[in-house]
């Protein structure tokens, strides 16, 4: 993966448009967070293979990014996105991780089922 | 150490068996015991995907694929994986899961079965997996049924639980045991790592060493 860059994520993006769509998103902070530090809380969703169909679409921020899709009845939004792929059977990988380079976010649209 | 015909782990994810019983399970294999790991899921919600990234959501499951055949030559032991995916175990019906894996071990016939202590595993895959593995065993005639020792992990498990039945001090097998935990490359780092941050476990690297260089089981009774 590599850093978002805004301008090609948009225009991927918008291949997407008003077609039936397979999507992943998920946040987590991982299922030990309670068992390292008893502070902490295991928080987490994740949703796969959801068929959707958006309108419109943008990608916002700066050093981390936000994107949101309008459906016709609704939305879907990730937030803390850094890193980005257009992997080999053309599915857009969106995810942001912290410094340790451990996943807290992914977005993924397909136009297949993700396995 | 007793005598052991076939000891067959069963465990959610790839790097439980390096953390948990890598140990062990060289102690068996070096007196000639077979052993295999049904390992549950391929760990396709992990966390580590490096930094800078060299995994993908996507590409994880084959990356702890490569790696678990990896660890598994290392600890010179059979693999089978189940199919079930990460973070979902939970979700699956137990009594489902639990024939799937008596039809398993109707075919391996054990002697010994080794899986996590339900409630005192942490994650809820361990503690799922842990629960159908026993119910599987459960399944057989008492005097089929092989023995079973369930891990527990939890912070409190010896306040709760008590002194372990089975502890095994592993250091003899120590560099293997790294070299099997160090195969889970994508994950071991930021567990280590964890381990090295965690508040709770401040004095780690004492703390890590003695969690990784004893392994303990408690003897389930049916
Ligand atoms: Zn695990």
């Amino acid at each position: 993966m590599e850093l978002i860059q805004k301008e090609e994520v948009q225009k991927v993006l918008e291949r997407f448009l008003n077609k039936d769509v397979y999507v992943h998103l998920e946040t987590t902070n991982g299922a030990y967070a309670s068992h390292f530090n008893s502070q902490a809380s295991n928080v987490g969703a994740f949703i796969r293979n959801v068929q959707i169909r958006y309108k419109q679409v943008k990608i916002i921020g700066s050093t981390s990014f936000r994107v949101g899709l309008k459906m016709d009845a609704g939305w879907m939004y990730a937030e803390g996105l850094t890193h980005w792929e257009l992997d080999e059977h053309h599915r857009l990988l969106l995810a942001g991780h912290d410094a340790e380079g451990r996943l807290m976010v992914a977005c993924e649209i397909s136009e297949t089922p993700f396995k | 150490m007793e005598q052991h015909q076939h000891v067959v782990i069963i465990l959610p994810h790839p790097d439980d068996e390096s953390f948990g019983c890598s140990g062990t399970t060289l102690k068996f294999r070096e007196q000639g015991i077979p052993v295999t790991y049904l390992c549950g899921t391929l760990g396709e919600m992990g966390r580590n995907m490096g930094s800078p990234p060299f995994a993908t959501r996507e590409s994880l499951p084959e990356i702890r694929k490569q790696e678990l055949l990896a660890a598994c030559k290392v600890l010179d032991m059979d693999v089978q994986m189940l199919g079930y995916r990460d973070k979902t175990l939970e979700f699956e019906d137990t009594q489902q899961v639990a024939t799937h894996l008596k039809s398993i071990l109707d075919e391996l016939r054990p002697s010994l079965v080794i899986t996590f202590y339900p409630g005192y595993a942490v994650h809820p895959d361990h503690d799922a997996m842990g629960a159908a593995a026993i119910e599987a065993v459960r399944m057989y005639p008492a005097e089929q049924r092989p023995e079973l020792w369930a891990k527990a992990i939890t912070h409190d498990r010896r306040d709760v639980l008590g002194e372990p039945d089975i502890m095994y001090d592993v250091e003899a097998y120590f560099e293997k045991k790294m070299k099997a935990i160090e195969a889970h490359r994508s994950q071991a780092e930021g567990m280590l790592s964890q381990f090295r941050e965690s508040p709770q476990l401040k004095q780690l690297n004492q703390e890590a060493q003695k969690h990784l260089r004893y392994e303990e089981f408690y003897k389930w009774t049916f």
